[in-house]
């Protein structure tokens, strides 16, 4: 396989496995949402992504062109094999973490697949022309949703304020590029995610005003997504995800 | 008098593919939603091209599996069944008697303009008002919302433009 074609293979699983494990933390909210119109928005958006990764997945299968399907691309890879960035493996939280993890993710994927729209590669320029009109409705409810919280009660203020808190540092790596993907980006193939940034801070910044939040300091940082190192909380996931994969091979329903 | 037209067998595929309908929504046809998009028929071959409402919509699989079952019914016995993701699916496909059904079911149609912006005017697929109040981004699937009529207090799915 070429360097090329192994990166854009690489790619390809890195892009399904973030729309995956945010999918399927998402799917964890199904019959535990605040009321029943969110349990089922909550689930509605979790079937865009893991529909996504499905597609990113077939598609990798597709360029890689061993006989690996998308199902084993995500049931039989292991934590240390898994690329997505660390932002969407961790525990859904409360109500206001969801939200606000999903409000940083939605803006940055409005970007993100703008840019991918005009990819190089014709198959992730069409899922990326499918996926940016389901983000501009994710965002368009993870935006209410953040405003109705921080301009809400004192309690879902203070939430929501902990929140940003405690997921700020894990939006950097979305905007660090590494070489391979670089290369990408030289070849008209991926997007270049640094110069995502100024428009994403932008957005937060007039979201979270509106809610009366406060902008979190940007005193630290956490990454390694990409290259495989993930928070303590992706085996637990993985673990229930690939479960009967695991201990039954080939199992169907 | 109607004059006979001399059907092709792409033209009788599609008609009869007109009784497969969406699981989710079974007033509206495969055609009336613009997820089928072309019949072809090479050799004894039939592809059917389709392309998907949402990337995750579970109708999907269905509705394959009714494309395929429908045409083995009436003897065709090499299918393929192929997902076009480009161009997107949008509502802007759904046909006009696609949207005057939706709304006799009680669905309220897209607003055909000014898609995937806010827009348009919802109106009551009961009393035809346009008081409505958005209570949901996401109804009873991914391709709807839900809303409430301020006039008649009734609550209804709104297919989503995207």
């Amino acid at each position: 396989m070429s360097p090329q074609k192994e990166a854009l293979l690489n790619y390809c699983i890195a892009l399904g496995d973030d729309a995956l494990t945010l999918g399927h933390r998402l799917s964890e909210w199904c019959r535990n949402g605040p009321f029943l119109e969110e349990d089922l928005a909550l689930t509605n958006v979790s079937l865009d992504f893991i529909g996504r990764a499905r597609m990113f997945y077939s598609h990798a299968a597709e360029i890689e062109g061993q006989g690996r399907s998308e199902d084993d691309i995500a049931f039989l890879r292991d934590c240390r094999e898994y690329r997505n960035f660390l932002i969407n493996e961790l525990p859904n939280g409360d109500f206001a973490f969801t939200m606000a993890r999903q409000l940083m993710v939605d803006a940055f994927d409005m970007g993100f697949f703008t840019g991918l729209a005009k990819s190089g590669d014709p198959m992730l320029a069409a899922i990326a022309a499918k996926a940016v009109k389901e983000s501009r409705y994710h965002l368009r409810r993870s935006q209410d949703w953040i405003i109705r919280l921080g301009d809400g009660t004192e309690e879902s203020h203070e939430r929501t304020q902990n929140a940003f808190n405690q997921l700020w540092g894990y939006a950097a790596e979305m905007f660090e590029m590494a070489d391979e993907e670089q290369k990408l980006v030289d070849a008209g193939i991926a997007v270049d995610r640094s110069a995502l940034k100024a428009e994403w801070t932008s957005t937060m910044h007039a979201v979270l005003k509106q809610a009366t939040l406060a902008i979190p300091t940007d005193d630290w940082a956490i990454g390694g997504g990409r290259d495989g190192r993930h928070t303590e909380h992706l085996g637990f996931l993985l673990a229930e995800f690939q479960y009967l994969q695991r201990a039954y091979p080939g199992q169907q329903w | 008098m109607v004059a006979m037209r001399d059907k092709t067998e792409t033209d009788r595929l599609f008609e009869l593919l007109s009784s497969v309908v969406d699981p989710e929504i079974p007033v509206l046809t495969l055609q009336d939603l613009g997820v089928l998009r072309d019949i072809s028929i090479t050799g004894g071959e039939v592809k059917v091209t389709i392309t998907p409402t949402y990337a995750g919509c579970p109708a999907m699989e269905t509705m394959r599996a009714d494309i395929e079952s429908t045409l083995a019914a009436a003897g065709y016995k090499q299918v393929i069944v192929q997902q076009n993701l480009s161009p997107a699916w949008s509502t802007d496909w759904m046909s006009q008697s696609g949207r005057e059904k939706l709304r006799a079911y009680g669905i309220a149609p897209p607003v055909s303009t000014a898609c995937g912006q806010a827009g348009g005017q919802i109106e009551c697929p009961q009393c035809n008002s346009a008081e409505v109040k958005l209570i949901s981004e996401f109804g009873s699937t991914a391709c709807k919302a839900l809303y409430r009529c301020q006039d008649c207090r009734e609550p209804f799915d709104y297919f989503k433009c995207i």
